[in-house]
């Protein structure tokens, strides 16, 4: 009896246990987003997002635009390669090559993010001659989103039922026509899923930049190369180490707007995946 | 049966091709990466031969003075690069962080799939999620403001007064910046990693082998610690593996709190330290000043050590939580 009842205990004392770990992630989650959106928002004015950087202080205008501008031309080119090379893996690949081609892509996702800037600043920067630019920074942040679409991509393509594809084909369909006609629509959600979560992924990156976009105060002059060009997480980290209270509450500002940006990307999609999946609607 | 034409036939084997080509991809970058790195990094391979991994005096020489030659290489006078100290504080750091986000994150994996479901499991789950898409400026911007100062005051003094008497733990907590805090912001970004993995693993385990559990009078605690944890050994092993490779490569969190020390190996938990992707980033300027180029080989090198270390643990992490198909599809899992 006193054995049973002992059991029970340490059940309940472990789920206490189990209960406040998750207390405690949550607690440094809302910690987090509570502290830079305290901070952010009172740093934040909204003639910051109409005025460029200047000196120590100023606006945010060069970095927002600035940072689509990489994220665009990274989108650009990781787009197309990694949604035709998941349909590949998905739809044409043999198994064991697909499974080769998923596991390079995991492997490329786990470079660490500096090291992809500072290959883009050996090859790009000083090998090429490109000086820091946006096409150098955009290429880096190709390498950072590509596996990721690329994933989701096939995997979204993966789940839809083969018959569709036979019904396709059995209607005299070519693969390409069977799969530009009617097996992308299922799998779209998933794909567009894949990368605004990839355009998420990009708008927060600043080490892939570093050694490869550069920095500029001014707007950015549009040119690929040659040019340096500012983005809002360089604001974000370099200007909290200036000792002045403007250049502070600048960065504050810079991370407000960047975790706006992504929570707003990142609920969006949460929200379609909800529906998508059911548990929204009134099935249930 | 529909004739297929002779311009459809073609567009379906370009458009094969295409999207060979574009799988191809990952391959091309990883493969002009590790190319690039490891051939820009021979010079300091030559010039520091097995010291640069066991030195730690990591000095760019006289910039503007005398330039001497070493195994046909040009080098600043007095330059030596050591990356010892820079090795020790990436192990250093993610391994404090590892300890603090194993438990933290299997505990939580485990009310992620056991105890909450439907709408509130939905919404825990995406805050988890959520919690991994912030960026790493941001998390360090909060390392800054919120962990720096909680160590410095109270976290750091409390560890001390309790475990004082153990070399690394006493001495002086000093400003903040340093091992203790950036283990601490790094197991912030690895836990979203390890719970949701480990929470899928979780949900892998059949329904039947826990109601089994249930049926032979077990409490719910133990049919998860004599059931479900053994069922997924190997593959949080691996989901840890993965969060490790992760704080490893971690950089902009780290370079902001860490406090970026040179030349010094860290003497206690709240040492000072740098990671080598932060001191790579912090470098940035230095680098270029350079104009014998062996300070850009140099982080070259570095760079090139930490793209091994983290490819191996990664390596070791897809082998450990490879999908071992039949044994996962027994049973009813939800």
């Amino acid at each position: 009896m006193r054995r049973r009842r002992r059991r029970k205990v340490s059940s309940v004392v472990g789920w206490i246990f189990a209960w406040l770990a998750a207390g405690l992630v949550l607690f440094g989650l809302f910690d987090l987003l509570a502290t830079v959106v305290w901070r952010g928002a009172r740093a934040f004015r909204f003639s910051m997002l109409v005025q460029p950087t200047h000196g120590i202080a100023g606006g945010l205008e060069n970095a927002i635009i600035g940072t689509f501008e990489l994220v665009l031309i990274a989108i650009v080119f990781a787009a197309p390669l990694g949604i035709l090379g998941g349909v590949y893996t998905s739809e044409f690949a043999g198994a064991k090559t697909a499974s080769v081609i998923r596991f390079l892509a995991e492997v490329l996702s786990g470079v660490p993010s500096i090291v992809i800037g500072y290959f883009g600043y050996l090859l790009m920067v000083l090998e090429w001659h490109w000086g820091f630019s946006a096409l150098a920074g955009g290429i880096a942040l190709t390498i950072m989103m590509l596996p990721y679409i690329l994933r989701t991509t096939e995997s979204s393509l993966q789940q839809v039922p083969l018959m569709q594809r036979e019904a396709a084909w059995a209607l005299g369909m070519t693969r390409f026509q069977a799969i530009s006609r009617a097996i992308w629509r299922p799998a779209a959600g998933g794909i567009a899923t894949g990368l605004l979560l990839a355009i998420a992924i990009g708008l927060g990156e600043t080490a892939p930049l570093l050694y490869t976009a550069g920095w500029n105060s001014n707007n950015p002059s549009w040119q690929l190369t040659h040019s340096q060009v500012g983005y809002l997480t360089y604001i974000a980290w370099d200007y909290l180490d200036q000792p002045y209270p403007e250049a502070k509450n600048l960065a504050y500002a810079a991370a407000f707007v960047l975790l706006v940006i992504i929570l707003i990307i990142q609920l969006l999609v949460r929200g379609f995946v909800w529906r998508s999946s059911g548990r929204g609607g009134n099935g249930h | 049966m529909r004739r297929v034409s002779g311009a459809s036939k073609a567009a379906d084997r370009i458009f094969q091709v295409a999207t060979a080509i574009c799988a191809g991809s990952p391959v091309v970058f990883l493969v002009a990466i590790a190319g690039i790195v490891v051939y820009q990094s021979i010079p300091t391979i030559q010039f520091m031969g097995l010291h640069f991994v066991s030195g730690t005096q990591w000095n760019l020489g006289s910039l503007y003075g005398a330039v001497t030659k070493v195994h046909g290489h040009e080098v600043p006078a007095g330059a030596s690069y050591g990356a010892l100290v820079f090795i020790a504080g990436t192990m250093l750091t993610s391994i404090i962080a590892l300890i603090i986000a194993v438990p933290i994150s299997i505990l939580t994996a485990m009310i992620l799939a056991y105890q909450v479901r439907g709408a509130l499991g939905f919404v825990l789950s995406i805050l988890v999620e959520l919690l991994a898409g912030i960026p790493s400026v941001v998390v360090g911007l909060w390392g800054i403001l919120v962990v720096a100062p909680w160590v410095s005051h109270h976290f750091g003094i409390f560890i001390k007064d309790i475990l004082g008497f153990i070399p690394f733990f006493g001495g002086n907590v000093g400003s903040g910046y340093g091992l203790l805090t950036s283990g601490i912001v790094l197991a912030m970004m690895i836990v979203p990693i390890i719970t949701s993995t480990t929470r899928d693993l979780f949900l892998q385990v059949p329904l039947l082998a826990r109601e089994g559990g249930l049926g032979i009078g077990m409490t719910t605690w133990e049919t998860v610690r004599y059931i479900s944890i053994p069922y997924i050994r190997d593959g949080f092993v691996g989901a840890v593996a993965l969060g490790w490779g992760r704080a490893m490569g971690e950089t902009m969190a780290v370079l902001m709190v860490s406090g970026n020390a040179m030349n010094i190996l860290p003497q206690n938990l709240y040492s000072p330290i740098s990671t080598m992707a932060a001191f790579i980033a912090n470098q940035l300027d230095s680098a270029q000043t350079d104009a014998t180029g062996m300070a850009v080989h140099a982080l070259s090198e570095l760079a090139l050590v930490l793209l091994v270390i983290t490819l191996a643990t990664n390596l070791i992490a897809r082998w450990l939580v490879r999908p071992r198909g039949a044994r996962r599809k027994v049973g009813v899992s939800r």
